[in-house]
């Protein structure tokens, strides 16, 4: 999906997270992507991440480090 | 088999709890205190002869039929209107009653026509039954005078007297000339539907049922939910359908195919022809009531439109090519494959229909785990309720809505957010509507002005007319009023929910900017409108909760329901009747495709795939491995395939193209497959883009079950041969086997054994069990072996219940200059979804086209008149329809339904969606209206591209 989308998804499971502790908020962020992102949307997440990290809201980038790895298929 | 006679106890059951004992004929027998002497007569079996008196409505006293002899009592008081009293000795038959009744009925029959043998209730005329039970032998006032059953006045004037025939309506007659004015009808309307559209026009002998002011039906504001038929003891009124074809031989009890509500249906069968469908007393779920569509509109089953053979070709530029089944599938079967070999096993993918049985349901999400090797499965209720999953499992633990309908009858305040009962679930409505009448307190969120705000004898104490997109803060502020003004049930709270998480909530709310005054100008709803609504809801006795999808269809619906949750959790509205937290699902089975695993998350039950016990239990019982990775769900389908990494797709009974948001996105997704299979009853809207069609069976000619929004497990049962050749789980199981899935099911019974041994809610749930009990309601297993009515009872399914914080985000689809107004969708009463059915029905006649509600203020600056064309555009995309206007919509606010192709109203919806769940944001799209002089170039172009895509070649 475009690059645009897939961030601002991300951004709003950061928006809802948020109100929470700080600790909290980023393990809801990583769990909730983690348990509903298919692994291509997964693969596209870390490669934006790297490639195009402004696109994320702080907590996302902070929380990416926490989301479940795509393994090779 | 045999045709299903309910017995007819004349007056409505009572339900006090202290009974009382009479004698009746020398039987002794105890009843409910308020039970009518007529009543306990009819529990000893003995039945008394009776005409106005049926027991769907209050007893009336008129037909004076019914009368009974009770010692010590002077005189005959009719037994419909008695109550029967401790000790009472009543006489049912004695020479003067005979008397009295043979009496009555030769007034009734001097003024009915004697036309019996060739009329159409030959076989089922209480009139006649009647005649008989009394012993009528003779008119002896003979049938010349005043009447009004002769045409002509017999000296060769015409009787003013008479009435012709109304025949508007395109399922029942209205036939004047044979009414005994019993005013069974009318109570119908008032009682059981409560739409108050019939009346007794006139007095004494020139009594008339009169539909509206004396108008013909289909003018009038009649809802056509056949009430009034169903309650009348002539040929007065009666399905055009029996006129045609006669009495039914034999009756099949069956669930509707329509809303969420899963009534239930008598199919009354002549042969393999169905005479007429009758809503089933004993339906646990409708209690004998009906709407329009279940109760008429199944006339699509055998439409021309149909399709019964299956299609293919090659690419979607093609004509359909009819081919045998073995073809069909065995090209789907390679296609699919082959695309598997070029672009891996996670390129394809199935939908699941919300429209099929749940044995249907679970063999396709099977199909894409067991023998596709994915979790690519998903449903249409990813565009309705999965917020409600999403935000009721967070707070309570379970997706499942808390309550059975019944529970309705015991609610004092009932709060409605977003949705609009009395046209998509109409059944409950009337429910709902009947229990306003005895003095329950409405409160209304909603943009709109809906039925339910103001009908007759309704009046909604509250209607929160917010702005759409500002759900959360309403709620929140809500919640806000809740807190500060220490309405909170404390007790509650503190057994059942977690004292620490309700804390930090109640800290959160209390933040002045969640209040009333600081929201009332983002929200457009008086503050003080709010504080009222939110002390009634917390205060006035059992609070009921009932939403749809004006709550979830939005960026933030996974935050407003969980805000729901928290209101109902701080008031203590939960784990009782009368109470709780309701979604109103859409589909008739959408809550049992949940259930049975349709999610790219989930195994059936509501169990991640991460889980490594639950993928064993499934991995056991397929003798598969299972991916622990969630699928793609429907959008994230529809973006991999233009990224070129989804290629195939097995859809049934959904279409996609027409129901989901942003049309040109779906198209672009879909035309980027290498291989769609639709399968489904008609050509609709995504079969444009398909290359193998396979043809589906309708509820009319498959076993299985579907699952209401109240949980309630119903049988569906097959009363006429597949005009397709098989039903959909057999095509299914037959796709599955041509591509190696070598699955043996022989019934939909055997597939519901599997269920039950795999899904611990349904643990419990047998056809013999709901052969013997009718229907239950999950979860049903060791520990609720009789089935859940109410949820949370002893403590939540969670443990504790939590609150969460409900942050409002304002929604990015903002109105600017470019679109200053806001778009909001729905439906109505007499279409479903997206019309593939009900377009196919007589239902047109009420709304054969969608119409865009525009205030006149909105209208006026735009020179907009009543009936225009208008062009309504949006950064999607724009289509034209015809205007409407109304102040039933706020000034800003315009509204549409979906439910016509030619329309495509989700050309200008946005992909916005949920942040949780993806759930688009159909609630809220920002456009412009602007005058227009017919349909739009697209609209034009899609018109030329569904025809062009549609054409047959004629076979060799």
């Amino acid at each position: 999906m475009s690059p645009d989308k897939l961030a601002y998804m991300a951004n709003q499971i950061a928006n809802f997270f948020r109100t929470r502790p700080h600790e909290e908020a980023l393990a809801g962020i990583a769990d909730h992507i983690s348990s509903f992102w298919e692994p291509r949307m997964r693969a596209q997440f870390f490669e934006l991440l790297k490639t195009d990290e402004d696109k994320f809201d702080p907590l996302v980038r902070e929380a990416g480090t926490r989301v479940r790895p795509v393994s090779p298929a | 088999m045999s045709l299903i006679k309910e017995t007819d106890y004349g007056t409505p059951a009572s339900r006090s709890e202290k009974t009382v004992t009479l004698t009746i004929d020398g039987f002794t027998v105890s009843v409910p205190e308020g039970t009518s002497v007529m009543r306990a007569s009819a529990e000893l079996g003995i039945q008394i002869p009776k005409l106005c008196a049926t027991d769907m409505v209050d007893a009336f006293g008129s037909c004076r039929l019914c009368l009974v002899e009770i010692e010590g009592r002077r005189g005959t008081p009719s037994s419909c209107t008695t109550p029967a009293e401790d000790g009472m000795v009543v006489h049912t038959q004695t020479g003067r009653l005979k008397d009295l009744r043979r009496g009555v009925m030769e007034l009734y029959i001097s003024d009915h026509p004697l036309d019996c043998l060739t009329c159409a209730a030959n076989g089922d005329c209480e009139l006649q039954d009647m005649a008989g039970a009394v012993g009528l032998r003779d008119v002896r006032y003979g049938y010349e005078g005043d009447n009004h059953v002769k045409a002509r006045d017999g000296v060769g004037g015409t009787n003013a007297l008479w009435m012709p025939k109304d025949e508007t309506n395109p399922y029942f007659t209205y036939d004047p000339s044979k009414c005994i004015v019993c005013s069974r009808c009318v109570r119908a309307c008032e009682e059981v539907q409560g739409t108050f559209a019939l009346t007794i026009s006139g007095r004494g002998f020139g009594s008339r049922v009169s539909p509206g002011m004396s108008e013909d039906f289909l003018a009038s504001e009649c809802v056509s939910c056949g009430a009034c038929v169903q309650a009348c003891p002539t040929a007065t009124l009666t399905e055009k359908s029996v006129i045609e074809i006669g009495q039914p031989e034999h009756s099949v009890v069956t669930t509707c195919a329509y809303c969420g509500v899963g009534c239930s249906f008598k199919a009354e069968m002549r042969g393999e022809e169905l005479v007429r469908m009758v809503p089933y007393k004993d339906g646990e779920a409708n209690r004998g009531h009906s709407c329009v569509k279940g109760r008429f509109a199944y006339g699509y089953a055998h439409h021309q439109d149909r399709i019964l053979n299956p299609m293919i070709r090659d690419k979607v530029t093609d004509p359909w090519r009819e081919v045998s089944w073995d073809e069909a599938l065995s090209f789907a079967a390679s296609r699919l494959r082959s695309i598997q070999e070029k672009h891996g096993k996670e390129a394809i993918g199935v939908i699941t229909s919300s429209r099929c049985t749940n044995e249907e349901t679970y063999l396709v999400q099977k199909l894409t785990r067991a023998v596709f090797g994915n979790n690519n499965t998903d449903t249409c209720a990813r565009v309705c309720h999965s917020p409600t999953g999403y935000g009721l499992g967070q707070t309570f633990g379970t997706s499942a809505g808390t309550q059975n309908f019944d529970s309705v009858e015991q609610s004092d305040v009932v709060l409605v957010i977003g949705a609009n009962p009395t046209d998509a679930h109409p059944v409950f409505g009337s429910r709902l509507k009947k229990r306003l009448r005895q003095g329950a307190k409405l409160i209304v969120v909603d943009p709109r002005r809906t039925d339910l705000v103001k009908s007759p004898h309704i009046r909604a104490a509250h209607h929160l007319a917010l702005r759409p997109g500002t759900n959360v803060a309403v709620v929140t502020a809500l919640a806000h009023v809740i807190v500060t003004e220490g309405l909170t049930n404390e007790a509650f709270i503190r057994e059942r929910c977690d004292w620490d998480e309700f804390q930090d909530y109640a800290e959160f709310v209390s933040d002045p900017a969640h209040s009333p005054e600081a929201v009332e100008a983002l929200t457009g709803v008086p503050a003080s409108e709010m504080r009222k609504a939110a002390r009634l809801y917390a205060t006035d006795g059992n609070g009921a909760i009932y939403y749809g999808l004006g709550v979830t269809e939005h960026s933030q619906g996974s935050t407003t329901v969980i805000g729901i949750a928290n209101l109902a959790m701080l008031t203590g509205n939960i784990g009782r009747p009368g109470v709780g937290v309701n979604p109103l699902r859409g589909q008739n089975n959408v809550q049992g495709s949940c259930d049975m695993g349709s999610f790219p998350h989930e195994l059936p039950g509501y169990r991640h795939v991460k889980g490594a016990e639950v993928r064993d239990i499934f991995e056991k019982a397929w003798g598969v491995t299972i991916s622990d990775e969630p699928g793609l769900r429907i959008p994230n389908m529809l973006d991999a395939a233009v990224d070129g990494s989804f290629k195939g797709l097995y859809c049934q009974g959904e279409d996609i193209l027409q129901s989901d948001p942003d049309t040109k996105h779906v198209a672009a997704g879909l035309a980027a497959m290498d291989c769609v299979i639709v399968h489904d009853l008609f050509l609709n809207e995504t079969a444009n883009y398909a290359h193998v069609f396979l043809p589906g069976s309708t509820f009319l000619e498959k076993d299985g079950t579907f699952t209401n929004a109240e949980r309630r497990i119903n049988r569906v049962r097959r009363v006429m041969t597949p005009k397709n050749g098989y039903a959909d789980w057999e095509i299914t199981q037959m796709l599955a086997n041509a591509m190696g899935g070598n699955w043996n099911y022989s019934h939909p019974s055997e597939i519901m054994d599997e269920i039950a041994a795999t899904t611990p809610g349904f643990a419990f749930v047998t056809y013999d069990m709901l052969e013997q009990r009718g229907s239950v309601q999950w979860p049903c297993n060791e520990k609720v072996p009789d089935g859940s009515p109410i949820m949370h009872v002893d403590g939540f399914v969670r443990g504790k219940g939590r609150f969460i914080r409900t942050d409002y985000i304002a929604t990015d689809e903002k109105t600017g200059p470019r679109f200053p107004l806001l778009l909001t969708t729905g439906r109505i009463l007499s279409q479903y979804n997206v019309g593939a059915q009900t377009r196919r029905t007589s239902n047109v006649l009420w709304h054969g086209q969608d119409v865009l509600e525009i205030h006149p203020h909105d209208a006026e600056t735009r020179g907009i008149k009543e009936g225009d064309w208008v062009k309504l555009a949006s950064r999607s995309g724009e289509t034209a329809l015809r205007a409407t206007l109304t102040d039933r919509v706020s000034p800003g606010v315009v509204y549409t339904t979906f439910h016509h192709p030619d329309t495509q109203a989700n050309v200008v919806t946005t992909d916005f969606s949920d942040w949780a769940t993806n759930c688009p944001e159909y609630k809220v799209t920002a456009v412009q209206v602007s005058p227009s002089n017919g349909p739009t170039d697209w609209q034009e172009r899609y018109g030329e591209f569904a025809a062009q895509s549609r054409r047959i070649e004629a076979a060799e």
